[in-house]
C-alpha cells in the first residue's frame, strides 16, 4: 500500500522527469515484488535513495527510477508497484503488466518474503513463464527461522531456472552478494527482453499449482513448532475483542501527544530563528526601500516563507510516527479492529486506514483509495477523508490553542477537534452511504509485526517533508502575499482597516460569518485558507502583525475570545481542506460535479457546526 | 468430516480447502494470498459484532469479512 501511494504522489510543479526514451546505452532493470516484502527498502539501498520520478508512454502512474553504476555498467533501475499477481485486475497490476509488455529489460529483480514463500513463489513462477531474465531475492531471510521456515535456495533456483539469494534488505545482510550477483547477471544479458502477452504465456491453474507444489516440496519446509511467535502473542493483546479498540485509541492519542509536545518547542525554536534572521540581516539589508515594497517583502514574502518553515517540524515528526504505525504492520490491524464499525457506515477497514493516512495529508490518502475496485466505495471514502484533520490544520490548531488556552487545557482542546473530525466523517458516511452502496470484498494481509529502522523512519519523514516543500511553498507564499496586499491596498487607507480590500471582503461576508463569531479579519484568512490551510496561519500573522510588533499570539488573544477562536477552528477543520484536495478528488472521481458536492457539503457542514457551537456557547453565557 | 463454509469453521480448528467459488477477480486475489485447493487453513479469531475473521493459511495471515469467507468450502481435519 505504501509503495503505490509514494510512487503515485502528485507532482504538480513538474520536478525533473528522467527522459526514459533516450537511454539506449543503458541497461534496464525492473524491481518487482509483492506488497510487504521490503521491496522499496531494497530499491532505496540499491539506488542510494537517489530516485526521481519517471513516466513511461502508456503508463498512467509515475514510477520511481534511478540511474546507478553496477560494476562498469550504467544501469537504469525502475521500481514497479508491489503486486500479488501478474494476471490481477488492480491498477498496479495493470501497470506492471503494461510495463513488462512494452519495455524490454535486461533483468527483473524479483523480491519475495522468504517466510511467505509458500504463496509468493507464484510471482517468480509467472516471471519464469514469461521468459524474462530474472533473479530472485528472498528478503527478510533473518525472519524465516523465527517462523520455523527452512529454505533451500539451490532447489528453488533449479526449479525456477534463475539465481536465488536470501538477503535482509533492512539490515543489509547478503546485500553485497546480491549486488555482485545483479552485476554478474546483467553483464551476461546483452540484449533486453520483452515479455510476451501475459495472458497467452501463463499456463492453466492446474499445471501452475502442480509446478508450484513440486518446487515447494523441494525448497520450502515449515515446522509447526514455531507457531507461537511474537506476532501471535502481540496480536492476542492488540486484536483483543475488548482491549483492542481502547489500546488503538490510546496509541492514537499518544501519537498526537508526541507530535504536540515535541513539535511545538521545535516550532517555537524555528520561529525565533526566523525572527532573528529578519532582525539581524533582512531589516538592515532592505532598509533603503520605501515602506510599501519593504513591508511587502518582509511581511508578505518573508512572512510566507516563515509560515512554510513553521510547518516543517510538525510534518517531520508526524511522518516519523506514521512510519512506525505503517511499517510496524499495525495499520492493517486497525482495519481489522474497525471493520465491523466501518461496514455499518457503508465503508470498510481500508477506508479507515486511508482516513488515518489523511491525518497526515488528505492528498495521498485519496490517491491511496485506488486499491479499492468498487467506485461507490471510493466515492464515499472521498467524501469522508477530507474531514481527517491533516497536518496543515494541525499546525493552525496548535498555534491557536496555545495562544488562547492554558497549557493544561490546550491538548484537550486539540483532542476535542479530533473528535469533531471523526464525528463529521461518521455523519457524512451515514448520510451518503445510501447513495453509494458497495459490496466489495475485504481481504487484507496482516504482515508480522516489525519495527522500522531509524533509517527507514528518517527516510520517510524526509521524503514527506520534501514532498510538502515541493508542492506547498509556492501556494503558501502566494497566499500570504495576496493577503498582505489585500490588507494594504488601496494605498491611501490605514492598513488592515475597514477601507482596505480585505476590510471590504470581510465586511461583505459578515452577514454569513458574523453569526458564527468570525470577524472580518478572520474571514480573510478563511477565504485564502481555501487555497491551502497552511495559508490560514501565515494570513493571520500578516493580518494581526500590521499594527503592532507584539507576538501574533498576543495580538490574536487580545482581539478575540476563546468562543470565537473555537468556532473559527471548527470552521477551519470542516470546510474544504485545500485546493490540492479538491483537485485530486476531481481527478480521482473524474467528475467535477462530485468534487463540487464535496466542497459544498463540507462548507455547509462547517457553517452549521460553527453556528450551533457559537450561538450555543453565547446562549450559555460564555 | 463433512463439507463446511470457512465462515462457520470453529476457532482454532484446522481444515483443508475443498473449493473456492467466487468471481474471478476475488479468486485470483485469494490464490495470490495462498488460498488453493488442498491447503490447510484455520480461523484464529473473529472480530466482535460480525466483524472480519483473522485467518491463517500456511505462513500468511489475512483478515476477511465473514460474507466473503462463505465462498470458501472447507473440510475440517
Amino acid at each position: 500500500m505504501t509503495n503505490s501511494i509514494n510512487c503515485n504522489k502528485c507532482n504538480p510543479d513538474g520536478s525533473p522527469l528522467l527522459d526514459v526514451l533516450t537511454t539506449a546505452g543503458l541497461k534496464q532493470i525492473a524491481v518487482l515484488g509483492m506488497p510487504n516484502t521490503g521491496k522499496s527498502t531494497f530499491f532505496n539501498r540499491l539506488t542510494g535513495a537517489n530516485a526521481s520520478i519517471g513516466n513511461w508512454p502508456g503508463i498512467t502512474v509515475d514510477l520511481l527510477v534511478a540511474k546507478i553504476k553496477l560494476g562498469q555498467q550504467e544501469t537504469q533501475v525502475v521500481d514497479l508497484p508491489g503486486i500479488y499477481d501478474l494476471r490481477g485486475f488492480s491498477e498496479d497490476e495493470e501497470v506492471v503488466r503494461r510495463f513488462l509488455e512494452t519495455n524490454p529489460v535486461h533483468l527483473v529483480i524479483i523480491i519475495l518474503n522468504a517466510t511467505q514463500l509458500d504463496r509468493q513463489i507464484s510471482l517468480a513462477l509467472q516471471i519464469k513463464h514469461l521468459g524474462l531474465p530474472a533473479l530472485l531475492l528472498l528478503n527478510m531471510a533473518d525472519e524465516a527461522p523465527k517462523f520455523g521456515v527452512q529454505i533451500e535456495p539451490a532447489q528453488i533456483s533449479r526449479h525456477l531456472g534463475m539465481p536465488v539469494l536470501p538477503i535482509s534488505a533492512k539490515y543489509g545482510q547478503g546485500y553485497s552478494q546480491a549486488r555482485n550477483l545483479i552485476a554478474l547477471e546483467l553483464s551476461r544479458q546483452l540484449e533486453p527482453v520483452l515479455a510476451g502477452k501475459v495472458e497467452k504465456n501463463l499456463v492453466t491453474d492446474a499445471e501452475f499449482a502442480a509446478e508450484m507444489g513440486a518446487l515447494l516440496q523441494d525448497g520450502f519446509q515449515v515446522s509447526d513448532a514455531f507457531k507461537d511467535t511474537l506476532t501471535t502473542k502481540l496480536d492476542r493483546v492488540l486484536l483483543h475483542p475488548v482491549f483492542g479498540l481502547p489500546i488503538f485509541f490510546g496509541l492514537m492519542y499518544l501519537m498526537f501527544q508526541i507530535v504536540y509536545t515535541v513539535g511545538k518547542p521545535l516550532q517555537d525554536w524555528l520561529n525565533l530563528l526566523v525572527e532573528w534572521f529578519k532582525n539581524i540581516a533582512l531589516e538592515p539589508a532592505l532598509s533603503f526601500l520605501p515602506k510599501f515594497p519593504h513591508d511587502l517583502l518582509i511581511d508578505g514574502v518573508y512572512g510566507g516563507m516563515a509560515t512554510v518553515a513553521a510547518f516543517l517540524p510538525v510534518i517531520w515528526i508526524f511522518f516519523i510516527c506514521m512510519a512506525i504505525v505503517e511499517d510496524s504492520g499495525y495499520l492493517s490491524r486497525s482495519a481489522y479492529l474497525m471493520d465491523a464499525f466501518m461496514e455499518r457506515l457503508g465503508l470498510d477497514g481500508r477506508s479507515f486506514v486511508m482516513s488515518l493516512m489523511g491525518f497526515g495529508c488528505n492528498v495521498p490518502a485519496i490517491m491511496g483509495l485506488r486499491v479499492m475496485r468498487s467506485p461507490a466505495l471510493r466515492l464515499l471514502s472521498m467524501l469522508v477523508i477530507p474531514f481527517s484533520l491533516c497536518s496543515a490544520r494541525l499546525n493552525v490548531f496548535i498555534f491557536m490553542t496555545t495562544a488562547l488556552f492554558s497549557a493544561s487545557v490546550a491538548p484537550l482542546v486539540l483532542f476535542s477537534l479530533y473528535l469533531f473530525s471523526f464525528a463529521a466523517a461518521i455523519l457524512t458516511a451515514l448520510i451518503f452511504k445510501g447513495k453509494y452502496p458497495n459490496q466489495e470484498p475485504l481481504i487484507l494481509e496482516l504482515p508480522p509485526y516489525r519495527f522500522p529502522t531509524v533509517k527507514q523512519m528518517l527516510l520517510r519523514a524526509w521524503s514527506e517533508t520534501r514532498h510538502f516543500l515541493r508542492f506547498a511553498w509556492k501556494f503558501i507564499i502566494f497566499g500570504v502575499v495576496a493577503i498582505w496586499l489585500c490588507n494594504n491596498l488601496p494605498l491611501n487607507v490605514e492598513p488592515a482597516s475597514a477601507g482596505t480590500i480585505s476590510g471590504s471582503i470581510g465586511q461583505a461576508l459578515q452577514p454569513i460569518l458574523g453569526p458564527i463569531g468570525i470577524n472580518p479579519k478572520l474571514s480573510v484568512a478563511l477565504i485564502f485558507g481555501f487555497i491551502a490551510k497552511e495559508i490560514v496561519l501565515g494570513g493571520l500573522a500578516v493580518i494581526y502583525a500590521t499594527k503592532e510588533d507584539a507576538g501574533l499570539a498576543g495580538a490574536i488573544a487580545r482581539e478575540i475570545d476563546w468562543v470565537q477562536a473555537y468556532s473559527f477552528m471548527l470552521f477551519t477543520l470542516l470546510y474544504v481542506p485545500c485546493l490540492s484536495t479538491v483537485a485530486v478528488i476531481k481527478a480521482e472521481s473524474k467528475s467535477i460535479k462530485f468534487a463540487l458536492l464535496g466542497v459544498f457539503w463540507s462548507l455547509g457542514l462547517a457553517w452549521v457546526a460553527s453556528f450551533i457551537f457559537y450561538q450555543g456557547a453565547r446562549g450559555l453565557g460564555f | 468430516m463433512s463439507l463446511a463454509e470457512l465462515s462457520i469453521l470453529p476457532l482454532g480448528t484446522t481444515a483443508s480447502i475443498l473449493g473456492i467459488s467466487t468471481e474471478t477477480v476475488l479468486e485470483q486475489r485469494l490464490q495470490a494470498l495462498g488460498f488453493r485447493v488442498g491447503k490447510q487453513i484455520s480461523v484464529i479469531r473473529k472480530a466482535w459484532l460480525g466483524g472480519p475473521l483473522h485467518i491463517r493459511i500456511g505462513t500468511t495471515e489475512v483478515i476477511m469479512r465473514r460474507c466473503d469467507a462463505r465462498s470458501i468450502q472447507v473440510s475440517p481435519d
